[in-house]
């Protein structure tokens, strides 16, 4: 018996008789051949009393410096922003950490409800129709998103800007393998999507054309000319083959556009950081058809990367190819109003291999976080705390950009996150800021491995460092960079 | 649960009619609060006012902010603790849901996920200054790859549904590099949902199984369709029937013998943890669900993990950020693998389901793991002869044992002699069992099984709760050949009565409608 387990040997004695056979092993030998048992124990130590597993597992987090540990500045994805204490309380609740998914509505209301709270609090962040309950987390929503593309229109063609956060790109790669697409990256300009590029890219044959807001390097893209782009750059081409290579007029477009949307159009994708969405443009204005990210900034904990949730937003003509659960309003026989899930025929266990995609379960604790985190903040609260985030951010990079080595990696507009090149090797200055408690930002070329990366720091701000920190942090840099040796950017540097 | 307890239920199921706390009409957040209220205070921006045009120009500007609520601090816990007792949950009562394996979760677990130095670590800290997180990463890797009998792990994968895709791209991979263009992949008719539609989203073809007689795979069906065009088996063992399959060694042996590999699909692993080994069994690929045999909290639908084990010859793809003990013995991810069939998703995994899942292991241990496993067993076998025992004999006759004698960790009934003797459904026996105080089994899985319910109670429960389930299960019976009508009408006692889904599918409503200005 373990302390999770409760058969006593009376118990057992009275289970095993009313089973019928002498002993568990019977029970295993007679269904399982002797080849394939386990000769012997699992090589794994005892188990432990509660508090020395609690001793055990508190001595390996202390061996980890976290955010409260130092000075951070880290983001790139995850970010750490303040959780009220009321969001503790209600993720740890039993009635939301221990059921299931809920097959029977009747005795899951709460959850149900939660869902589609949390389904429109997300409709009116992205600005768009419909939301699913939530999905992994952010990049592989993006994934999931082509393969939304793909279902809806058939084609093989992904365009992604290379401002995607390199998780994402390597995410949407190793799915895209899977389900039969190609991508094709187009490139940066001055720290935005190339204009040029985006348009020439696209085509078409073009399924999907995804972007992210603002991009992995903290620039705010022009996501309404992106959009538009995209769609137009379809249209002419697509007509242009059709026609036989006579194109269509800017106007003629327009027009296609105006009368609902534009033939041959891929779907336009964009992965957005939902903090910034109290003062950005939401992708529904911008033209974007399908929205997703990663919803750790919304009243998730860091985790060292997951547990979190991704959103999934669409415009309502997709609802029927989106992944994942979707909650639902109806009534019961006593006309009272109530909830269950909707749309389950798009799913794998009832449409098993013509699923619109194989994930089973939401996210619904972390996206029950997400959407308290937002009915905290409210709707004053979530432009406050954006104006917030872009005044410390703008005094951030205009102090860290005047530091003696080093400089403004481009001249976009940032919002909550920014990159610098240094005149000196990032590694470097890392270390030698860590030996002073302060965590400066991602050291860019080592996530993202891009040669052009080297140099590069990205520094992110939440609503937890304060303009004190933001000066703690450009006199410690300035320290780092004048103690470290100068080399020009980009020249190639061994640790 | 006493045998007191039981008899207060049924006679309060029996009570129908009468309107419990909770029934108010539902109204969401968006429908409470007032304008100005407010939860959040925000802190003092600090820095120089800058003109706004130069922060961010107009054209970026979003026009209007999002309608959300503007309610404060005290009205979103006196609304989101009310919806919370609008849930039935695993804390309040017994959750036989087949396949979902719904064992007890310990606080533990919560109190060491939620230290500091774990719930508010960055993923891009350094690896010298997450030696702890890497060391437990490293131990579960090590410890999960011994539970499956290989070595080579990966717990980037999300759940259970992405660690079997994340499986079938392996396959994929291990093919292609030897020139092999193999497209097919064979699942049994028993398989969940998550196994088809996989294979339809790693851009390969479903052929499907056939079950013989014992509720394993159709040998010959199998040798009939394994040939050098399939890549792989998806199979889980024991399956969605409770059943082990009796033949394992010879599937693999033809598997293996078309070039194929063998997938273990590991939702089912609860039963076999300490007493079988996929490895062992010859499987090549496996998925863990941590959410099931490893007791991270099911959250009302997720969050979930699920690592992926894999014999020496798949390790080549493995997803980036394998961790690596050096010679140092620090602890680092690797280098990726030139091979790696990429990254499943952002950063390394569900690093919080690693802490629970791990302090679980480490509480258990070998022995512990072996027992959880052995009673699990013993509970399902336990209640499977006590429901056909119960009623004296009333239930065996009217929801029959779909297949087998004994089972492993869980069984499938069928409803089908019931619903023909008196009309009552599966369904309504589901609802009927809300006023009962249980959650009912899995219904209407595996697709095969006439109005199937699939019973999986899981190691965590005592034989009392077994013993009141098998009793209330035998009562709906008896009053289902009294009066159809009262589990027809079934629940009774819950927060909402039986819900239209038909109307929810037909005319969707995804989200609350916002007057301008809400709230409405």
């Amino acid at each position: 018996m373990s302390r999770y387990t409760a058969i006593t040997d009376a118990d057992l004695k009275h289970m095993l008789a009313t089973i019928g056979v002498a002993s568990v092993q019977e029970i295993f030998d007679r269904q399982i051949p002797k080849a394939v048992q386990l000769d012997g124990a699992l090589a794994l130590p005892q188990g432990l009393p509660e508090q020395d597993v609690f001793a055990h597992l508190r001595e390996l987090a202390s061996r980890n410096t976290s955010v409260e540990e130092e000075l951070s500045f880290l983001g790139a994805g995850m970010y750490d922003h303040y959780v009220p204490a009321l969001i503790d309380m209600l993720m740890e609740r039993s009635e939301f950490l221990t059921p299931y998914t809920p097959y029977q509505p009747e005795i899951s209301q709460g959850g149900l409800q939660v869902m589609f709270e949390y389904q429109t609090a997300i409709c009116e962040l992205t600005g768009l129709d419909v939301s699913n309950a939530s999905v992994y987390e952010g990049p592989s929503a993006v994934a999931a998103a082509a393969y939304l593309a793909k279902l809806h229109n058939g084609k093989r063609r992904i365009v992604a800007s290379a401002g995607l956060h390199p998780h994402t790109l390597a995410t949407l790669a190793t799915h895209a393998h899977g389900f039969g697409m190609e991508i094709v990256e187009v490139p940066l300009r001055e720290g935005v999507t190339d204009a040029e590029a985006w348009a020439e890219a696209i085509d078409g044959q073009t399924s999907a054309a995804i972007f992210a807001q603002p991009n992995f390097y903290g620039a705010v893209e022009d996501a309404q000319a992106l959009s538009a782009a995209a769609k137009a750059a379809a249209g002419v081409r697509s007509s242009a083959d059709e026609n036989g290579g006579g194109a269509l007029t800017r106007a003629d477009v327009g027009a296609r556009r105006a009368s609902g949307g534009v033939e041959g159009a891929p779907v336009v994708i964009a992965q957005v950081d939902p903090i910034t969405l109290g003062i950005l443009a939401s992708p529904g204005e911008c033209g974007v058809d399908v929205a997703v990210g990663e919803g750790q900034p919304l009243g998730n904990r860091l985790d060292f990367g997951g547990p979190s949730f991704g959103f999934f937003a669409a415009r309502s003509e997709f609802v029927r190819r989106m992944p994942g659960r979707i909650a639902g309003e109806t009534t019961d026989v006593d006309g009272r109003r109530g909830f269950v899930l909707a749309l389950q025929t798009r799913e794998q266990h009832i449409r098993r291999e013509k699923a619109t995609s194989n994930i089973c379960t939401a996210q619904a604790l972390n996206a029950l976080g997400g959407v308290v985190y937002l009915t905290w903040l409210g709707r004053r609260g979530l432009v406050e705390l954006g104006e917030l985030l872009l005044a410390r951010t703008h005094y951030a990079r205009e102090t860290l950009a005047a530091l003696d080595g080093a400089e403004k990696l481009h001249e976009q507009p940032v919002v909550r996150e920014f990159a610098l090149r240094l005149d000196a090797d990032v590694a470097a200055v890392r270390r030698r800021c860590a030996e002073r408690g302060v965590n400066p930002g991602v050291d860019v070329h080592a996530l993202s491995g891009r040669e052009e990366d080297r140099g590069v720091l990205l520094v992110a701000l939440t609503e937890r460092r304060s303009r004190a920190d933001i000066d703690r942090l450009a006199e410690t840099l300035q320290a780092a960079l004048a103690a470290t040796d100068r080399r020009s950017a980009g020249e190639a540097v061994s640790v | 649960m006493s045998a007191d307890s039981v008899s207060d239920r049924m006679s309060a199921g029996a009570v129908h009619g009468e309107p419990p706390l909770q029934r108010e009409r539902a109204r969401t957040i968006f429908q409470k609060g007032a304008p100005g209220r407010r939860a959040f205070q925000c802190p003092q921006t600090e820095v120089p006012l800058v003109d706004a045009e130069e922060l961010l120009p107009a054209r970026f500007r979003r026009a209007q902010p999002p309608r959300l609520p503007e309610v404060s601090e005290p009205e979103i816990v006196r609304h989101y603790v009310g919806l919370s007792k609008r849930n039935f949950d695993l804390d309040s009562g017994f959750y036989p849901l087949g396949s979902c394996t719904m064992k007890h979760n310990p606080r533990l677990h919560e109190r060491v996920a939620a230290l500091p130095g774990h719930a508010r670590m960055h993923p891009l800290q350094d690896g010298e200054r997450a030696q702890g997180a890497l060391e437990l990463m490293w131990n579960l890797q090590s410890a999960l790859g011994e539970i499956a009998g290989l070595p080579h792990v990966s717990l980037q994968p999300s759940a259970g549904s992405h660690g079997e895709l994340a499986g079938v791209l392996l396959t994929r991979a291990y093919h292609e590099d030897r020139g092999e263009l193999r497209t097919k992949v064979l699942t049994p008719d028993t398989a969940h949902g998550t196994n088809p539609a996989t294979v339809t989203m790693a851009g390969l073809e479903l052929v499907s199984l056939a079950t013989n007689e014992a509720g394993g795979v159709d040998l010959d069906d199998l040798r009939a369709k394994a040939d050098g065009g399939v890549a792989c088996l998806m199979l889980t063992n024991p399956n969605t029937l409770g059943v082990f399959d009796p033949n394992i060694e010879e599937i693999a042996q033809i598997v293996h013998g078309v070039g194929a590999t063998l997938y273990y699909d590991g939702a089912n692993l609860n039963a076999v943890m300490g007493m079988s080994r996929p490895g062992d069994m010859g499987f090549d690929i496996v998925h863990f669900n941590l959410h099931k045999s490893f007791t991270q909290p099911h959250g009302g639908g997720g969050p979930g993990s699920g690592p992926i084990a894999t014999s020496e010859r798949i390790a080549p793809y493995l997803p980036q950020g394998v961790v690596v003990r050096g010679e140092d013995g620090d602890f680092a991810f690797e280098a990726p693998r030139p091979k790696s069939i990429g990254r499943m998703r952002g950063f390394h995994g569900n690093y919080g389901c690693f802490v629970r899942a791990y302090a679980y292991i480490c509480s258990l241990g070998a022995d512990g793991l072996k027992d959880a496993s052995e009673v699990a067993v013993l509970n399902a076998n336990y209640l499977r002869a006590r429901l056909q025992e119960a009623g004296d004999g009333d239930v065996a006759k009217h929801l029959p044992l779909a297949y087998g004698e004994l089972c492993m960790h869980e069984f499938v009934l069928s409803g089908g002699p019931l619903k023909r003797e008196t009309g009552v459904r599966t369904l309504d026996l589901a609802k009927r069992l809300l006023d009962y105080g249980f959650h009912p089994p899995t219904v209407y899985f595996p697709l095969l099984v006439d109005e199937a319910l699939m019973v999986e109670p899981t190691e965590t429960e005592t034989r009392e709760t077994l013993d009141a389930f098998a009793e209330a299960i035998a009562q709906i019976v008896a009053e289902a050949r009294a009066d159809p009508q009262i589990a027809a009408g079934a629940p009774y006692t819950t927060p909402v009565r039986r819900l239209d889904e038909v109307a929810a599918a037909r005319k969707p409503v995804l989200r609350e409608a916002l007057a301008d200005g809400a709230p409405v």
